[in-house]
């Protein structure tokens, strides 16, 4: 009974390919593995609690922390979600309810060339409208930066989850005598819901590392600053400065700040995986 | 003009109980399009109050387009139009300067596939449509016409315990009479039934199927159907469609067994469809 053998050849190339593919996802993951794995042990032992109590030290000084440069963070990407995320989440319900219209398939266009535009462009468009008309680097500057980066993935990401609403639940809304504007607003939205604010957390964790907008926009700061007005000091910033400076000290609190800011990107993007879970698949069954 | 070409339907009145009982609805020839597609042509008929008028034909005879002229939803598919008059209590829906959100509101519908919103409660869904009321200023007892809707929707026993709880918990035979309930509650004179037993099992069809039954007794009811089973178990009268034309009217207990028309009877036989 030959019959039901594979043949030799068949088992061949379906071992060399299969062996392709683990090779091809080893060669993906391992980098990023050593990353986050050196990342951790250089990072771990210049951290402390003074780094998120205290703010930098003075040039030549050792100790000190980023302080600062944590809530900076927080507030340009906080700034940033109140620019990107009504405009981005707007366009995405504008895109996926007028599919054909011209415009849409202009915008789509657009924000797809956005999506791919180099980050230190974003920054010098900042820099134009912002910081050059008030003649000072700004908080403001460098979230309207940030927040301009989300608006093409919040556009795109509100648009596939909308559309995914299956259309009877539209249809259903209107014959009960919904408006189209209630129908969007009280049942297409929260249905789609959970992969909108999943969409956002994916975007806000991209830009939360983001450095080249901030270099001409929000600037860096190595004093307190809750100021919209004034320049303030981020992370990204944080270490670029440390990284490229000439002291040991600094390039050891440029590993903790990178940890830190990893570690802020990652609990961003599990917050968005645990939305996903409970809210996404009750909403599209 | 285009009536001249089509083929005068075979009609007869008066044969069957109700029949004389004023029109709730009366559909005078109604023409529907997508696009440069004629999907109803010179459709006319009467839908006397307390009375099931059920709607066969084969696939893509216009039988679910001409449903959703009755209450509007038609032109909310883009390219779609439509000619003719459509009187609901003698008013006609399509006259310049009615709003066809409000004809919607007075005209129920329930879909193929249960429509359950699937972010709000079982309670919830069936006041969906009772919010819309109330932003327009009416005053609403919002917990009695729930409670009133489930009942007449053969729910209530299943689901009083549960109002708080997802609808998608409920079954698809329960989802559905959920979604005649959320049209009920709206208290239409006029239901439209768009195949709503195809997603469900024996069961729970018989269930809808018993429940249409007893609502002919407060409302009129339009089903449009596959099974001729099914239309002959419900309705007073059924309209036979092809290819968007209606082919024959008649009372349900002559078109099963001496239709008029030759077309209905190769239908109705099972020769073709």
């Amino acid at each position: 009974m030959t019959a039901f053998r594979a043949s030799r050849r068949r088992w061949a190339i379906n071992t060399f390919m299969t062996g392709l593919m683990w090779a091809a996802a080893a060669a993906a993951t391992v980098p990023l593995l050593l990353i986050l794995f050196n990342l951790l042990k250089e990072g771990i032992t210049s951290l402390n609690w003074a780094f998120f109590t205290h703010l930098p030290a003075p040039p030549g000084q050792e100790g000190g922390g980023a302080a600062n440069a944590i809530v900076g963070t927080v507030l340009l990407v906080g700034g940033a979600s109140v620019f990107g995320l009504p405009i981005g989440i707007g366009a995405g319900i504008y895109l996926a309810e007028n599919g054909r219209a011209p415009l849409a398939v202009f915008v789509r266009f657009l924000a797809d060339v956005l999506n791919g535009l180099p980050s230190i462009v974003m920054g010098i468009f900042a820099w134009e409208v912002i910081v050059v008309p008030m003649h000072h680097f700004s908080a403001l500057s460098g979230a309207f930066a940030l927040g301009a980066m989300m608006i093409p993935t919040v556009t795109r990401t509100t648009e596939e989850m909308v559309r995914v609403v299956p259309s009877t639940l539209r249809e259903a809304a209107l014959a009960l005598g919904y408006t189209r504007w209630r129908t969007s607003l009280r049942i297409v939205l929260p249905t789609a819901m959970a992969g909108i604010i999943t969409g956002a957390l994916v975007a806000l964790a991209r830009i939360a590392g983001e450095t080249a907008p901030l270099l001409f926009t929000a600037f860096g700061n190595n004093f307190w600053s809750l100021s919209i007005n004034k320049p303030v000091a981020a992370l990204p910033l944080q270490i670029f400065n440390y990284a490229t400076g000439p002291y040991d000290d600094w390039h050891q609190q440029a590993w903790a700040a990178s940890l830190v800011l990893i570690a802020l990107v990652l609990l961003i993007s599990l917050l968005a995986r645990f939305v996903t879970r409970s809210g996404f698949s009750r909403g599209v069954e | 003009m285009a009536s001249s070409s089509v083929p005068a339907v075979a009609e007869r009145s008066g044969t069957f109980p109700g029949a004389d009982a004023p029109a709730r609805m009366e559909v005078r020839s109604l023409d529907a399009y997508f696009g440069s597609v004629h999907a109803v042509k010179d459709v006319s008929i009467r839908l006397p109050e307390h009375t099931v008028t059920a709607i066969i034909g084969p696939s893509g005879c216009g039988k679910s387009t001409f449903l959703r002229t009755l209450n509007r939803m038609h032109e909310t598919v883009p390219t779609a139009r439509v000619s003719g008059e459509v009187l609901l209590d003698g008013r006609d829906i399509y006259a310049p300067g009615v709003d066809p959100v409000s004809v919607r509101r007075h005209v129920g519908m329930v879909f193929q596939r249960p429509t359950a919103f699937p972010t709000m409660s079982i309670r919830g869904n069936v006041a969906a449509g009772l919010s819309v009321l109330r932003a327009a200023g009416e005053k609403i007892d919002q917990n009695e016409r729930v409670e009133r809707a489930l009942q007449r929707s053969a729910l209530w026993e299943e689901v009083k315990d549960r109002l708080e709880e997802s609808a998608l918990g409920l079954s698809g035979g329960q989802q559905q009479r959920l979604c005649i309930a959320r049209a009920l509650a709206m208290e239409p004179q006029l239901l439209l039934l768009d195949e709503p037993t195809a997603s469900l099992d024996p069961i729970s069809t018989e269930k809808v199927e018993d429940l249409v039954h007893q609502l002919r007794q407060e409302i009129t009811v339009v089903i449009v159907t596959h099974n001729m089973q099914q239309a002959a178990r419900v309705s007073g009268q059924t309209a036979f469609f092809l290819h968007g034309e209606m082919i024959e009217l008649s009372p349900t207990t002559e078109i099963f067994t001496r239709p008029r028309d030759d077309r209905t009877e190769a239908y109705v036989t099972g020769r073709f469809g």
